[in-house]
Protein backbone atom coordinates (compact mmCIF):
# COMPACT_ATOMS: atom_id res chain seq x y z
CA UNK A 1 0.00 0.00 0.00
CA UNK A 2 1.02 3.57 -0.95
CA UNK A 3 1.92 5.50 2.66
CA UNK A 4 0.24 8.78 3.94
CA UNK A 5 3.27 11.18 4.00
CA UNK A 6 4.16 12.97 6.77
CA UNK A 7 6.38 16.52 5.41
CA UNK A 8 7.88 18.82 7.71
CA UNK A 9 8.19 22.27 6.01
CA UNK A 10 11.20 24.29 7.08
CA UNK A 11 11.55 28.59 6.21
CA UNK A 12 14.94 29.33 5.06
CA UNK A 13 16.25 32.86 5.08
CA UNK A 14 19.24 34.01 3.64
CA UNK A 15 20.48 29.76 4.04
CA UNK A 16 19.55 30.01 7.39
CA UNK A 17 16.50 28.06 8.97
CA UNK A 18 13.76 30.50 10.34
CA UNK A 19 11.03 30.27 13.02
CA UNK A 20 12.43 29.42 16.12
CA UNK A 21 13.47 25.63 16.16
CA UNK A 22 14.02 23.88 19.35
CA UNK A 23 15.41 20.71 18.96
CA UNK A 24 17.67 18.22 21.04
CA UNK A 25 20.84 16.82 19.87
CA UNK A 26 21.19 19.42 17.33
CA UNK A 27 24.89 21.66 17.51
CA UNK A 28 22.64 24.40 15.62
CA UNK A 29 19.58 24.51 15.10
CA UNK A 30 19.62 26.87 12.15
CA UNK A 31 21.20 24.98 10.08
CA UNK A 32 19.18 23.64 7.32
CA UNK A 33 21.30 20.42 6.36
CA UNK A 34 21.43 19.66 10.30
CA UNK A 35 17.78 19.88 10.83
CA UNK A 36 16.97 17.91 7.67
CA UNK A 37 19.42 15.16 8.40
CA UNK A 38 17.79 14.87 12.06
CA UNK A 39 14.03 14.78 10.26
CA UNK A 40 14.93 12.09 7.90
CA UNK A 41 16.44 10.36 10.48
CA UNK A 42 13.37 10.77 13.14
CA UNK A 43 11.01 9.39 10.12
CA UNK A 44 10.01 12.30 8.12
CA UNK A 45 8.72 11.18 4.56
CA UNK A 46 10.12 14.44 2.66
CA UNK A 47 11.05 17.39 3.22
CA UNK A 48 9.78 20.70 2.41
CA UNK A 49 12.41 24.46 2.02
CA UNK A 50 10.52 26.99 1.50
CA UNK A 51 12.93 30.43 0.62
CA UNK A 52 11.24 33.47 1.92
CA UNK A 53 15.10 35.42 1.48
CA UNK A 54 13.99 38.50 -0.15
CA UNK A 55 16.70 39.46 -1.73
CA UNK A 56 18.95 38.49 -4.93
CA UNK A 57 21.89 37.23 -2.81
CA UNK A 58 19.61 35.56 -0.27
CA UNK A 59 18.48 33.79 -3.44
CA UNK A 60 21.44 32.44 -4.06
CA UNK A 61 22.36 30.66 -0.82
CA UNK A 62 19.81 28.87 -1.57
CA UNK A 63 21.15 27.22 -4.74
CA UNK A 64 24.46 26.00 -2.07
CA UNK A 65 21.87 25.00 0.78
CA UNK A 66 20.57 22.80 -1.58
CA UNK A 67 23.44 21.02 -3.04
CA UNK A 68 24.68 20.22 0.62
CA UNK A 69 21.01 18.63 1.11
CA UNK A 70 21.54 16.35 -1.61
CA UNK A 71 24.71 15.34 -0.65
CA UNK A 72 23.48 14.46 3.36
CA UNK A 73 19.63 13.82 3.17
CA UNK A 74 18.80 10.42 1.58
CA UNK A 75 14.98 11.45 1.66
CA UNK A 76 13.18 13.03 -1.24
CA UNK A 77 12.66 17.34 -0.51
CA UNK A 78 10.85 19.90 -2.77
CA UNK A 79 12.48 23.70 -2.84
CA UNK A 80 9.81 26.60 -3.45
CA UNK A 81 10.12 30.30 -3.10
CA UNK A 82 10.77 33.17 -5.70
CA UNK A 83 10.50 30.09 -8.66
CA UNK A 84 9.73 32.06 -11.85
CA UNK A 85 11.55 30.63 -14.35
CA UNK A 86 12.71 27.39 -16.34
CA UNK A 87 16.21 28.20 -16.06
CA UNK A 88 15.64 28.59 -12.04
CA UNK A 89 14.00 25.35 -12.00
CA UNK A 90 17.25 24.04 -13.99
CA UNK A 91 19.30 25.04 -11.28
CA UNK A 92 17.55 23.27 -8.29
CA UNK A 93 16.96 20.14 -10.32
CA UNK A 94 20.69 20.50 -10.83
CA UNK A 95 21.94 20.89 -7.46
CA UNK A 96 19.75 17.79 -6.38
CA UNK A 97 16.28 19.02 -5.32
CA UNK A 98 13.74 16.12 -6.09
CA UNK A 99 10.61 18.75 -6.68
CA UNK A 100 9.80 22.48 -6.89
CA UNK A 101 6.84 24.21 -5.75
CA UNK A 102 5.56 26.75 -7.77
CA UNK A 103 3.24 29.29 -6.69
CA UNK A 104 2.61 33.10 -7.33
CA UNK A 105 4.81 32.60 -10.77
CA UNK A 106 1.82 30.54 -11.50
CA UNK A 107 -0.89 32.12 -11.07
CA UNK A 108 0.50 35.15 -13.13
CA UNK A 109 1.80 32.76 -16.06
CA UNK A 110 -0.01 29.61 -15.75
CA UNK A 111 2.05 28.46 -19.10
CA UNK A 112 4.68 28.16 -16.74
CA UNK A 113 3.17 24.95 -15.37
CA UNK A 114 3.17 23.56 -19.10
CA UNK A 115 6.38 24.90 -19.77
CA UNK A 116 8.15 22.89 -16.64
CA UNK A 117 6.03 19.60 -16.82
CA UNK A 118 7.01 19.42 -20.88
CA UNK A 119 10.61 19.78 -19.62
CA UNK A 120 11.26 18.38 -16.55
CA UNK A 121 8.40 16.23 -16.24
CA UNK A 122 5.34 16.62 -14.10
CA UNK A 123 6.56 14.13 -11.07
CA UNK A 124 8.80 17.11 -10.08
CA UNK A 125 6.10 20.39 -10.25
CA UNK A 126 4.62 20.65 -7.03
CA UNK A 127 1.99 23.85 -7.40
CA UNK A 128 1.52 25.50 -4.30
CA UNK A 129 -2.23 27.40 -3.70
CA UNK A 130 -2.87 29.30 -0.88
CA UNK A 131 -6.67 29.90 -0.65
CA UNK A 132 -8.75 31.53 1.92
CA UNK A 133 -12.41 30.89 2.18
CA UNK A 134 -14.64 34.54 1.93
CA UNK A 135 -18.63 34.37 1.94
CA UNK A 136 -18.20 30.24 1.35
CA UNK A 137 -15.91 30.46 -1.71
CA UNK A 138 -12.41 29.59 -1.65
CA UNK A 139 -10.40 32.40 -3.26
CA UNK A 140 -6.66 31.50 -4.15
CA UNK A 141 -4.45 34.40 -2.67
CA UNK A 142 -0.60 35.48 -3.17
CA UNK A 143 2.00 37.12 -1.18
CA UNK A 144 1.10 34.43 1.83
CA UNK A 145 -2.74 34.96 1.83
CA UNK A 146 -2.25 38.94 1.54
CA UNK A 147 -3.35 39.58 -1.71
CA UNK A 148 -6.52 37.94 -3.30
CA UNK A 149 -6.63 37.02 -6.98
CA UNK A 150 -10.54 36.25 -8.54
CA UNK A 151 -9.41 32.58 -8.54
CA UNK A 152 -11.40 30.06 -7.16
CA UNK A 153 -9.92 27.13 -5.53
CA UNK A 154 -11.09 24.18 -7.22
CA UNK A 155 -11.21 26.01 -10.90
CA UNK A 156 -7.48 26.66 -10.36
CA UNK A 157 -6.21 23.62 -8.88
CA UNK A 158 -7.75 21.47 -11.75
CA UNK A 159 -6.20 24.32 -14.25
CA UNK A 160 -2.69 23.35 -12.77
CA UNK A 161 -3.68 19.82 -13.07
CA UNK A 162 -3.88 19.75 -17.00
CA UNK A 163 -1.24 21.79 -17.45
CA UNK A 164 0.56 19.44 -15.85
CA UNK A 165 1.33 19.49 -11.90
CA UNK A 166 2.12 16.32 -10.67
CA UNK A 167 1.14 17.38 -6.85
CA UNK A 168 -0.84 20.22 -5.57
CA UNK A 169 0.28 21.59 -2.00
CA UNK A 170 -2.95 23.45 -0.41
CA UNK A 171 -2.46 26.15 2.80
CA UNK A 172 -5.48 27.03 4.36
CA UNK A 173 -5.01 30.76 5.03
CA UNK A 174 -7.97 30.31 7.43
CA UNK A 175 -6.72 27.17 9.29
CA UNK A 176 -3.24 28.16 8.79
CA UNK A 177 -1.55 29.04 12.00
CA UNK A 178 -4.57 28.18 14.43
CA UNK A 179 -3.91 24.63 15.67
CA UNK A 180 -7.37 23.88 14.78
CA UNK A 181 -7.24 21.57 12.31
CA UNK A 182 -6.26 21.48 8.58
CA UNK A 183 -9.16 22.52 5.65
CA UNK A 184 -10.76 18.91 5.25
CA UNK A 185 -14.06 19.59 3.71
CA UNK A 186 -11.43 21.38 0.94
CA UNK A 187 -9.22 19.22 1.15
CA UNK A 188 -12.04 16.49 0.45
CA UNK A 189 -13.09 17.97 -2.05
CA UNK A 190 -9.87 19.02 -4.13
CA UNK A 191 -9.52 14.95 -3.92
CA UNK A 192 -12.61 14.79 -5.78
CA UNK A 193 -11.95 17.09 -7.93
CA UNK A 194 -8.57 16.68 -8.90
CA UNK A 195 -6.20 12.96 -9.79
CA UNK A 196 -2.89 14.08 -8.75
CA UNK A 197 -1.62 13.87 -5.31
CA UNK A 198 -2.75 16.72 -2.44
CA UNK A 199 -0.63 17.99 0.75
CA UNK A 200 -2.61 18.96 3.60
CA UNK A 201 -1.20 22.75 4.88
CA UNK A 202 -2.12 24.54 7.42
CA UNK A 203 -3.60 24.01 10.99
CA UNK A 204 -2.13 21.16 12.77
CA UNK A 205 -1.96 21.05 16.47
CA UNK A 206 -2.78 17.93 17.53
CA UNK A 207 -2.32 14.38 16.45
CA UNK A 208 -5.95 14.24 16.02
CA UNK A 209 -6.23 16.83 13.52
CA UNK A 210 -3.57 14.25 11.20
CA UNK A 211 -5.94 11.53 11.45
CA UNK A 212 -8.67 13.38 10.28
CA UNK A 213 -7.18 15.19 6.78
CA UNK A 214 -6.39 11.40 6.02
CA UNK A 215 -9.72 10.33 6.54
CA UNK A 216 -11.91 13.08 6.09
CA UNK A 217 -9.87 15.67 4.17
CA UNK A 218 -8.56 12.32 2.23
CA UNK A 219 -5.28 14.10 1.84
CA UNK A 220 -2.10 12.13 0.40
CA UNK A 221 0.59 14.07 2.36
CA UNK A 222 0.12 16.39 5.42
CA UNK A 223 3.08 19.51 6.16
CA UNK A 224 3.71 21.28 9.03
CA UNK A 225 6.36 23.56 10.40
CA UNK A 226 6.19 24.15 14.41
CA UNK A 227 4.44 21.23 15.87
CA UNK A 228 7.65 19.16 14.41
CA UNK A 229 10.12 22.14 15.10
CA UNK A 230 9.30 22.69 18.84
CA UNK A 231 8.83 18.80 20.00
CA UNK A 232 4.91 19.46 20.15
CA UNK A 233 4.46 16.37 18.01
CA UNK A 234 6.80 13.83 17.70
CA UNK A 235 7.29 12.36 14.04
CA UNK A 236 7.71 8.30 15.26
CA UNK A 237 4.79 8.75 17.69
CA UNK A 238 2.74 10.36 15.05
CA UNK A 239 3.26 7.80 12.42
CA UNK A 240 2.45 4.98 15.03
CA UNK A 241 -0.88 6.42 16.32
CA UNK A 242 -1.86 6.41 12.92
CA UNK A 243 -1.02 3.17 12.12
CA UNK A 244 -3.51 2.75 14.76
CA UNK A 245 -5.76 4.34 13.21
CA UNK A 246 -5.72 1.83 10.54
CA UNK A 247 -3.88 4.91 8.31
CA UNK A 248 -1.04 3.33 6.35
CA UNK A 249 2.39 5.40 6.57
CA UNK A 250 6.20 4.17 6.65
CA UNK A 251 7.64 3.20 10.09
CA UNK B 1 35.88 -0.80 -8.12
CA UNK B 2 34.83 1.77 -11.21
CA UNK B 3 31.46 3.19 -11.33
CA UNK B 4 29.68 5.07 -14.05
CA UNK B 5 26.17 7.01 -13.81
CA UNK B 6 25.58 7.25 -17.62
CA UNK B 7 24.54 11.20 -18.16
CA UNK B 8 22.58 11.68 -21.24
CA UNK B 9 20.87 14.53 -19.90
CA UNK B 10 17.96 12.78 -18.35
CA UNK B 11 16.76 13.93 -15.34
CA UNK B 12 18.44 14.29 -11.86
CA UNK B 13 21.51 12.47 -11.57
CA UNK B 14 23.17 14.30 -8.75
CA UNK B 15 21.21 12.89 -5.78
CA UNK B 16 22.30 9.01 -7.57
CA UNK B 17 26.39 10.53 -7.19
CA UNK B 18 25.83 11.52 -3.79
CA UNK B 19 24.35 8.67 -2.63
CA UNK B 20 26.95 6.40 -3.79
CA UNK B 21 29.42 9.47 -1.97
CA UNK B 22 27.98 8.45 1.04
CA UNK B 23 28.63 4.87 0.56
CA UNK B 24 32.11 6.11 0.53
CA UNK B 25 32.11 5.53 -3.76
CA UNK B 26 32.75 8.40 -6.31
CA UNK B 27 30.87 7.96 -9.71
CA UNK B 28 31.73 9.32 -12.67
CA UNK B 29 29.43 10.65 -15.05
CA UNK B 30 29.82 10.10 -18.27
CA UNK B 31 27.97 9.58 -21.81
CA UNK B 32 31.27 8.14 -23.38
CA UNK B 33 31.39 4.51 -24.46
CA UNK B 34 35.19 4.01 -23.48
CA UNK B 35 34.13 4.85 -20.19
CA UNK B 36 31.04 3.74 -19.83
CA UNK B 37 32.24 -0.31 -21.41
CA UNK B 38 35.30 -0.17 -19.23
CA UNK B 39 33.24 0.14 -15.88
CA UNK B 40 32.58 -2.50 -13.15
CA UNK B 41 29.20 -1.21 -12.23
CA UNK B 42 27.01 0.92 -14.35
CA UNK B 43 24.44 3.09 -13.59
CA UNK B 44 21.38 4.13 -15.92
CA UNK B 45 19.11 6.26 -14.67
CA UNK B 46 16.57 8.69 -16.09
CA UNK B 47 13.59 10.75 -14.65
CA UNK B 48 11.02 12.95 -16.97
CA UNK B 49 9.50 11.75 -20.29
CA UNK B 50 10.13 7.96 -22.28
CA UNK B 51 9.95 8.85 -25.96
CA UNK B 52 12.31 12.62 -25.47
CA UNK B 53 14.58 10.25 -23.34
CA UNK B 54 14.67 7.34 -25.48
CA UNK B 55 16.02 10.21 -28.34
CA UNK B 56 18.62 11.08 -26.25
CA UNK B 57 19.75 7.71 -25.90
CA UNK B 58 19.70 7.33 -29.80
CA UNK B 59 21.71 10.29 -30.37
CA UNK B 60 24.25 9.34 -28.27
CA UNK B 61 24.40 6.42 -29.77
CA UNK B 62 23.76 4.71 -26.52
CA UNK B 63 20.86 2.92 -27.21
CA UNK B 64 22.60 -0.15 -28.86
CA UNK B 65 25.57 0.55 -26.52
CA UNK B 66 23.78 -0.52 -23.46
CA UNK B 67 21.92 -3.79 -24.37
CA UNK B 68 25.71 -4.80 -25.00
CA UNK B 69 27.21 -4.47 -21.75
CA UNK B 70 28.70 -7.18 -19.67
CA UNK B 71 29.12 -5.86 -16.16
CA UNK B 72 26.59 -5.00 -13.91
CA UNK B 73 24.00 -2.76 -14.97
CA UNK B 74 21.10 -0.90 -12.80
CA UNK B 75 18.61 1.05 -14.32
CA UNK B 76 16.26 3.35 -11.91
CA UNK B 77 13.08 4.69 -12.84
CA UNK B 78 12.52 5.98 -16.26
CA UNK B 79 15.81 4.06 -16.81
CA UNK B 80 14.48 0.85 -15.90
CA UNK B 81 11.44 1.47 -18.18
CA UNK B 82 13.77 2.31 -21.25
CA UNK B 83 15.14 -1.22 -20.58
CA UNK B 84 11.89 -3.15 -21.41
CA UNK B 85 10.14 -3.94 -24.48
CA UNK B 86 7.93 -0.54 -24.85
CA UNK B 87 6.49 2.09 -22.81
CA UNK B 88 2.63 3.62 -23.45
CA UNK B 89 4.53 7.19 -22.75
CA UNK B 90 4.85 8.38 -26.36
CA UNK B 91 4.29 5.08 -27.70
CA UNK B 92 8.40 4.06 -27.09
CA UNK B 93 10.28 1.48 -28.77
CA UNK B 94 12.46 0.13 -25.38
CA UNK B 95 15.91 -1.46 -25.67
CA UNK B 96 14.22 -4.99 -25.21
CA UNK B 97 16.05 -6.21 -22.58
CA UNK B 98 13.22 -6.91 -19.94
CA UNK B 99 10.49 -8.88 -21.83
CA UNK B 100 7.64 -6.49 -20.38
CA UNK B 101 5.54 -3.93 -21.92
CA UNK B 102 5.39 -0.54 -19.94
CA UNK B 103 1.81 0.50 -19.09
CA UNK B 104 -0.24 3.26 -17.56
CA UNK B 105 -1.97 3.59 -14.28
CA UNK B 106 -5.55 4.31 -15.16
CA UNK B 107 -7.51 7.02 -13.25
CA UNK B 108 -8.82 4.77 -10.86
CA UNK B 109 -6.04 5.97 -8.83
CA UNK B 110 -3.99 9.13 -8.11
CA UNK B 111 -1.52 9.29 -11.01
CA UNK B 112 1.58 10.18 -10.38
CA UNK B 113 2.10 7.40 -7.46
CA UNK B 114 3.93 9.58 -5.38
CA UNK B 115 5.56 7.98 -2.09
CA UNK B 116 6.80 5.26 -0.23
CA UNK B 117 5.00 2.15 -0.98
CA UNK B 118 6.30 -1.61 0.03
CA UNK B 119 8.16 -3.87 -2.03
CA UNK B 120 7.28 -7.76 -1.46
CA UNK B 121 8.18 -11.19 -3.21
CA UNK B 122 11.62 -9.71 -3.08
CA UNK B 123 13.72 -12.62 -4.69
CA UNK B 124 17.38 -10.84 -6.44
CA UNK B 125 20.86 -11.29 -4.50
CA UNK B 126 20.37 -7.34 -5.29
CA UNK B 127 18.26 -7.24 -2.38
CA UNK B 128 20.64 -9.40 -0.16
CA UNK B 129 19.82 -7.75 3.83
CA UNK B 130 16.43 -5.83 2.77
CA UNK B 131 13.33 -7.28 4.27
CA UNK B 132 10.67 -8.59 2.18
CA UNK B 133 8.10 -5.26 2.81
CA UNK B 134 10.58 -2.97 2.89
CA UNK B 135 9.31 0.48 2.25
CA UNK B 136 11.16 1.85 -0.84
CA UNK B 137 10.35 5.51 -2.13
CA UNK B 138 8.24 5.91 -6.14
CA UNK B 139 7.24 8.08 -8.14
CA UNK B 140 5.69 7.62 -11.34
CA UNK B 141 3.05 7.40 -13.74
CA UNK B 142 3.75 3.91 -15.68
CA UNK B 143 4.38 0.46 -14.64
CA UNK B 144 6.10 -2.53 -15.65
CA UNK B 145 3.83 -5.79 -15.71
CA UNK B 146 4.28 -8.77 -13.61
CA UNK B 147 6.87 -10.80 -15.49
CA UNK B 148 8.96 -13.97 -15.03
CA UNK B 149 11.67 -11.48 -15.08
CA UNK B 150 10.44 -9.48 -11.88
CA UNK B 151 12.20 -9.78 -8.97
CA UNK B 152 9.98 -7.62 -6.47
CA UNK B 153 6.39 -6.53 -6.56
CA UNK B 154 4.54 -3.66 -5.34
CA UNK B 155 0.59 -3.37 -5.30
CA UNK B 156 -0.45 0.09 -6.42
CA UNK B 157 -3.81 -0.35 -8.10
CA UNK B 158 -2.45 -3.73 -9.71
CA UNK B 159 0.44 -5.74 -8.43
CA UNK B 160 3.32 -4.61 -10.53
CA UNK B 161 6.88 -5.25 -11.41
CA UNK B 162 8.48 -2.95 -8.79
CA UNK B 163 12.62 -4.62 -10.21
CA UNK B 164 13.28 -6.56 -12.66
CA UNK B 165 16.76 -8.87 -13.39
CA UNK B 166 17.89 -10.23 -16.34
CA UNK B 167 21.62 -11.61 -16.50
CA UNK B 168 23.68 -8.84 -15.24
CA UNK B 169 20.56 -6.65 -15.93
CA UNK B 170 18.97 -5.10 -12.96
CA UNK B 171 16.11 -2.53 -12.66
CA UNK B 172 14.57 -0.76 -9.90
CA UNK B 173 11.26 1.57 -10.13
CA UNK B 174 11.32 3.22 -6.86
CA UNK B 175 14.54 5.35 -6.29
CA UNK B 176 17.23 3.82 -4.47
CA UNK B 177 19.15 7.24 -3.79
CA UNK B 178 15.90 8.52 -2.03
CA UNK B 179 15.18 5.38 -0.03
CA UNK B 180 16.26 5.98 3.34
CA UNK B 181 19.07 3.29 4.77
CA UNK B 182 17.28 1.00 3.00
CA UNK B 183 17.77 2.29 -0.75
CA UNK B 184 21.37 2.48 0.57
CA UNK B 185 21.73 -0.95 1.41
CA UNK B 186 20.58 -1.74 -2.15
CA UNK B 187 23.27 0.38 -4.05
CA UNK B 188 25.92 -1.30 -1.62
CA UNK B 189 23.96 -4.97 -2.90
CA UNK B 190 24.52 -3.80 -6.73
CA UNK B 191 28.14 -2.75 -5.73
CA UNK B 192 28.81 -5.82 -4.08
CA UNK B 193 26.90 -8.27 -6.48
Amino acid sequence: MLTKRIIPCLDIKNGRTVKGVNFVDLRDAGDPVELAKQYAKLGADELVFLDISATLEGRKTMHDMVLKVAEHVNIPFTVGGGISSISDVDALLHCGADKISINSSAVKRPELVNELSEKFGSQCVVVAIDAKQINNEWIVHLAGGTIPTTLNLFDWAKEVEQRGAGEILFTSMNNDGTKAGFANEALAKLSRTLNIPIIASGGAGTVQHFVDTFKEGNADAALAASVFHFGEIEIMELKKELREHHIEVRL
Amino acid sequence: MKLVIIDYGAGNIKSIQFAFKRLGLDAVLSSDPDVITSADRIIFPGVGEASSAMNMLKLSKLDTLIPQLKQPVLGICLGMQLMCNSSEEGDTKGLGIFNVDIKRFSNTVKVPQMGWNTITDVTSNLFTNIKDGEFMYLVHSYYAEMCHEAISSTHYQLDYASALQKDNFYGVQFHPEKSGEAGAQVLKNFINL
